[in-house]
């Protein structure tokens, strides 16, 4: 498997194409939902509740003026337009997912170089990896997001410390194996300098691992962040976040599903699009993870 | 009628591939009681031709033409079941690689029962006896101890007779053997040699067997098929083929063979020494903190010297020491004990940071051209690397990538590449220019050509005598095969078990051996009764 | 055989330490006085400083751990501020309704991955592969919470079968019990069948690219027997890591089914613990999972001295 054909072979390969496409739209709906025909999600009108999809009703903005306005998706019990809410919470959704696999790549690469080459600090660092791998991930984020109340900041560290121990075992297993190569020896006898050596030799083979498994945290991250949201302890409610919208709609379940479905339907879409762009990214740039995994 | 009849065997290969067929027109015979031996290169379709004999070819191999008959049936027209039928029963087959050809976590009498429950319908008792009689057959002390122990207990050596042992347990009229003593040592492969020949004496078996180690042909054919990238160029008795080969690629296969007798250079006993060791040693401690603790000697009391233009051999079997030793000198590892002098310098013990400017001195070739190239990065990369490390400027360092691309008889136009886009000979040149980049004193070739065809370790071979010769090299050459030994070492010392058991110069060594397991080493060597090489 | 045992469990010694101090470290983090928190905002200072006293917060914080690491040791978790009875009571009645969702969707789980990922191996690149591998991704990928209701929506309001939530003790009989737990398990399942499908596949998928794999078709052997008994077998470790590294997301998934089944286990009582901001049983429950966790996986490593001969004591 060549090193120099692996972006080409990376874009023809249909899953991270399907994947991708759905992503970019995503992207683009986000950062343009203010021209997408919505109105500020936080208004509501205590006259359109509970309206169902595609039925028109007013809406009071900020400065008390009245619109007719079509809700697409229905409103929720407190009149407010889904369809503009679920817009802008992919806005939450995808930063959240970007922002969390960000930072635990990068706390993860930095311990995860240090296991590898630093033999005292491995069996340190590697036991309170697992210590931190033993307390369930969700537990971790609902406890420190409950401690200091939720913001962005607050959610996207709640969710990427339970990532860092896997991040720094794959780039520490991948720098362990890596150092045997014949080819990392012969940079030794050259005299290579070790730092020298770490980021010509060992950083360049780590990448495409890294990147894949980066998608999976990404896929991960939006899926937590909807459960926090969804059981109260996430976002606060007045920021629009697919997982919120849910939780409104829960005590109306039976009578007005679509404040759950639609949401619902957005999340589902999204994290697959992700989970299929990384099944496409591994089995591209890194044949060998798609065995481990 | 002969056991093993292959007729017009055609087998395609898929679309892309360097050629069309795997095998084109291949048509040999196997008779009862004769050995058969399949030689040619790597790639040249020896292991496609017996995988297709057992019909375990992969689904994207498959055969377009020809006939295998097998006692006069016709195996490519043959049911899956009857190919089933026929498989342990009528025709089997033992692999390559001993280390992996056996279930991991099976017992191995479980393993050798498997195949007698799938095709007789004896009684436990009656198998039971039936596998401990073919284990004692396979000359396995204790087989009840064998027979309840898991493969990762026993040797490579230990292994490849319980594979024999599955093979013939139902006395077949066909063995087929796949490179089956390659990956074991000297010594062993020796002994596995006369055990297939004498089981293949008295059960009349018909053998085929498939090798590139014209040693192994010479000391155990009946007949030979040469095969060249698909074909059959020359097939015949064995003393014919050996002695009278009629097609150009046999002669030049059987030309490449490196001869035992050791060359008759003189060395110059009065050349500077460039590295001397004494009593250098390197002890692995187990030291778990819960676990036993356990010393392994991987190298003891090592005391040796190169000399300026001429070769050191180190010779042995694998776990004698000898890469250990290498790897000391080189200072991947570091040495438990003992001094390595590189000219007025110990550097047995010398701190990282100080062995920095003394590693220009000694450079060091790797025995897997495959993963001694860092992928992603070009060849141009690699061997200005070195040189880079010392401040030389990139200009310069590319003017000698250059030349020496020229000096490893390789096209410097095509430094811009990457390790992939060359062959395995190929990048072995390529891993020698980048160590000749630094001008070293001494070069260390850990086993540089084990991995190699026959054909393409000659040029190499050759290429690292040129390069001593023009530039005055000192070379230490670690290596199990003794006929490469012969070819190029002026002084050999022999390793078994982390110690030097023989040293002096090749001619003595090789010609009056003093020390028992020297002397065993070479009457292990396969064809030494048969005069290869250029005389 | 013992002293192998003993290794184990002694290896998990330092696991659990760090464990404890971060349990620890994790409330002693909030911004903030913990004791005005607790009191709430109407509280007076004389009040605030009262439950200081009690909770011990004016001692140093590493004599704060010694002193609640000693009640840890004497199978003291203290009392819950909402609840006002012990955290280990709080616990041990709402233990049944988790475990119970616990082990019936592992035990499903793993009987109807394995088969699925042996097969897909088997028979890699075919429809049923690629079928399994679709539904793999789309398990990872749909909300635990959103199946949920999808599945509530169908099965319960629109066709009837099953209750809507809710629970029943085994006690009550085993009929009502299991009624109230087939959708949750089903769909907490779901999950944990993509991930252990996905690596029985792999896992599977490797093992049939080894020679012993060619040694045993060599032999004659009809391909059930190859696929059981010389591949599955050698994908048993793997496999069974997985299981126990899917504990923890098995966590997450019964905070959340519980949730919406208002089932009342230890999942629901962790929520409403945040939401109550009650320390003593949040810690409890986090406490108690990670431990669950801890054991399962000491399990699992023992259980690979059965596996796999070369991993030897």
């Amino acid at each position: 498997m060549d090193a120099t054909g692996a972006w080409s072979r990376v874009r023809r390969n249909w899953p991270v194409r399907v994947g991708g496409a759905v992503l970019a739209v995503l992207v683009l709906v986000a950062v343009a939902a203010p021209w997408l025909g919505t109105v500020d999600p936080t208004l509501f009108d205590a006259g359109s509740r509970d309206l169902v999809p595609g039925k028109v009703g007013e809406i009071t903005t900020l400065d008390g003026e009245i619109l007719k306005h079509t809700f697409w998706f229905g409103s929720d019990s407190f009149g407010r337009d889904i369809y503009s809410r679920v817009l802008y919470g992919s806005r939450v959704s995808l930063a959240v997912g970007v922002l969390a696999a960000l930072v635990s790549l990068g706390f993860g690469i930095v311990a995860g170089l240090s296991a590898g080459y630093l033999r005292w600090l491995d069996g340190v660092l590697m036991r309170f990896m697992d210590g931190l791998m033993a307390i369930p991930a969700i537990l971790i984020a609902i406890a420190l997001v409950a401690m200091w109340r939720g913001s962005l900041v607050t959610v996207v560290v709640a969710i990427a410390i339970p990532e860092i121990p896997r991040v720094t075992r794959l780039v520490r297993s991948l720098v362990l194996s890596i150092r045997e190569e014949p080819y990392v020896e012969a940079a030794v006898s050259l005299g290579t300098p070790t730092w020298k050596i770490m980021f010509a030799h060992i950083l360049p083979n780590t990448i495409a691992p890294l990147v894949v498994q980066g998608t999976y945290i990404c896929a991960s991250a939006i899926l937590v962040e909807a459960i926090l949201s969804f059981l109260g302890v996430g976002l606060p409610p007045d920021i629009p976040t697919w997982g919120n919208i849910m939780a409104e709609g829960r005590p109306q379940f039976n009578l007005y599903p679509h404040n759950i479905f639609i949401p619902g339907a957005f999340l589902a879409v999204t994290v697959l699009a992700v989970n299929i762009l990384g099944d496409g990214l591994r089995d591209t740039l890194d044949p060998k993870m798609a065995r481990r995994l | 009628m002969s056991v093993l009849e292959v007729r017009g065997l055609t087998i395609d290969l898929p679309s892309g591939g360097d050629r069309r067929h795997a095998a084109a027109d291949v048509g040999f015979t196997v008779d009862r009681g004769e050995i058969v031996c399949l030689v040619g290169e790597s790639g040249s379709g020896k292991s496609v031709i017996a995988q297709s004999v057992m019909g375990l070819l992969p689904r994207g191999l498959p055969v377009t033409a020809g006939e295998i008959r097998l006692e006069g049936e016709d195996l490519l027209r043959a049911s899956p079941r009857r190919l089933r039928e026929l498989r342990a029963t009528r025709m089997s087959m033992v692999f390559q690689e001993p280390m992996t050809a056996l279930n991991p976590v099976m017992r191995c009498g479980e393993q050798l029962d498997e195949v007698l429950r799938e095709h007789t319908a004896l009684a436990p008792a009656a198998r039971r006896r039936r596998i401990l009689d073919i284990v004692r057959e396979v000359r396995l002390p204790d087989p009840e101890r064998m027979v309840a122990a898991y493969p990762h207990q026993l040797s490579g050596g230990q292994r490849q007779r319980i594979m024999i042992a599955m093979a013939l347990v139902l006395e077949p009229a066909l063995l087929i053997a796949d490179e089956p003593t390659t990956a074991l040592d000297v010594t062993t492969q020796a002994q596995i040699l006369r055990l297939i020949q004498d089981l293949q004496a008295r059960h009349g078996t018909g053998v085929l067997f498939i090798t590139h180690d014209f040693g192994v042909v010479a000391e155990i054919a009946h007949r030979v098929a040469v095969l060249c990238l698909g074909e059959l160029v020359e097939l015949g008795p064995r003393d014919d083929v050996l002695r009278r080969p009629q097609h150009q690629y046999t002669r030049m296969l059987i030309g490449a063979v490196p001869t035992l007798k050791p060359h008759a250079r003189p060395a110059d006993a009065g050349a500077p020494v460039v590295l001397a060791t004494r009593g250098l040693s390197k002890t692995y401690r187990d030291r778990g903190w819960l676990s036993r603790h356990r010393e392994v000697h991987a190298a003891a009391d090592v005391t040796l010297e190169v000399r300026k233009g001429q070769t050191l051999g180190i010779v042995g079997e694998s776990g004698s020491g000898k890469s250990t030793v290498a790897r000391c000198i080189v200072r991947l590892i570091d040495p438990s004990a003992g001094e390595i002098r590189l000219g007025r310098e110990d550097i047995a013990s010398m701190p990282q940071s100080r062995l920095r400017a003394l590693r220009r001195r000694v450079q060091i070739v790797f025995q897997d051209p495959y993963r001694s190239l860092n992928p992603r990065r070009s060849v141009l990369e690699a061997i200005i690397e070195g040189p880079r490390n010392y401040g030389v400027p990139r200009a310069r360092a590319i003017e000698t990538a250059r030349r020496l691309m020229g000096l490893v008889r390789m096209d410097p136009g095509s430094l811009a590449r990457y390790p992939h886009q060359f062959s395995g000979g190929q990048r072995q040149r390529i891993c020698i220019a980048r160590a000749l980049a630094m001008e070293p004193e001494l070069l260390v070739a850990d086993e540089a050509v084990s991995a190699l065809d026959v054909s393409v370790q000659a040029q190499v071979l050759a290429l690292l005598e040129e390069i001593r010769e023009r530039l005055q090299l000192a070379m230490l050459f670690i290596t199990h095969d003794l006929r490469v030994a012969a070819q190029v070492c002026d002084h050999v010392a022999v390793m078994s078990q982390g110690r030097v058991v023989e040293y002096g110069p090749a001619a003595q060594v090789f010609g009056s051996p003093r020390h028992e397991y020297t002397r065993a080493l070479f009457d292990a060597a396969p064809g030494r009764d048969f005069a290869f090489g250029a005389a | 055989m013992l002293s192998f045992i003993a290794r184990r469990v002694l290896a998990t010694l330092p696991v659990l330490a760090v464990v404890a101090v971060l349990v620890f470290l994790l409330l002693r983090l909030t911004p903030g006085d913990p004791a005005a928190i607790l009191a709430g905002d109407a509280a007076s200072a004389s009040q605030v400083a009262q439950i200081r006293e009690s909770l011990g917060l004016e001692e140093p914080i590493p004599v704060q751990f010694g002193i609640w690491l000693r009640h840890l040791a004497a199978g003291d978790l203290g009392e819950s501020y909402y609840y006002k009875v012990k955290v280990t009571e709080l616990i041990a009645q709402r233990l049944e309704p988790t475990l119970s969702l616990a082990t019936l969707t592992i035990v499903f789980a793993v009987l109807v991955s394995v088969p699925l990922g042996a097969l897909a191996a088997w028979r890699f690149g075919g429809a049923f592969d690629r079928a399994l591998m679709g539904f793999s991704v789309l398990g990872f990928s749909v909300p635990v919470f959103v199946l949920a209701y999808i599945l509530i929506w169908i099965v319960s309001l629109k066709l009837g079968w099953l209750p809507v939530q809710g629970y029943q003790r085994l006690a009550g009989g085993v009929g009502p019990w299991l009624r109230h737990l087939i959708l949750p398990s089903l769909t907490l399942s779901v999950i944990f069948i993509a991930l252990i499908a996905r690596v029985t596949r792999a896992a599977v998928l490797e093992a049939l690219g080894e020679d012993y794999i060619r040694t045993a078709r060599a032999k004659g052997l009809p391909e059930s027997r190859v696929l059981v008994r010389h591949a599955v077998a050698n994908a048993a470790v793997p496999i069974v890591t997985v299981i126990g590294i899917g504990i923890a997301l098995l966590v997450g998934g019964v905070v959340v089914t519980e949730s919406v089944y208002a089932i009342p286990g230890l999942g629901r009582l962790t929520v409403d613990a945040v939401l109550a901001r009650d320390f003593p049983t949040i810690q409890g429950v986090i406490l108690f999972f990670s431990l669950l966790y801890v054991g399962v996986n000491l399990l699992v490593d023992l259980s690979y001295v059965f596996l796999d001969p070369r991993i030897r004591y």
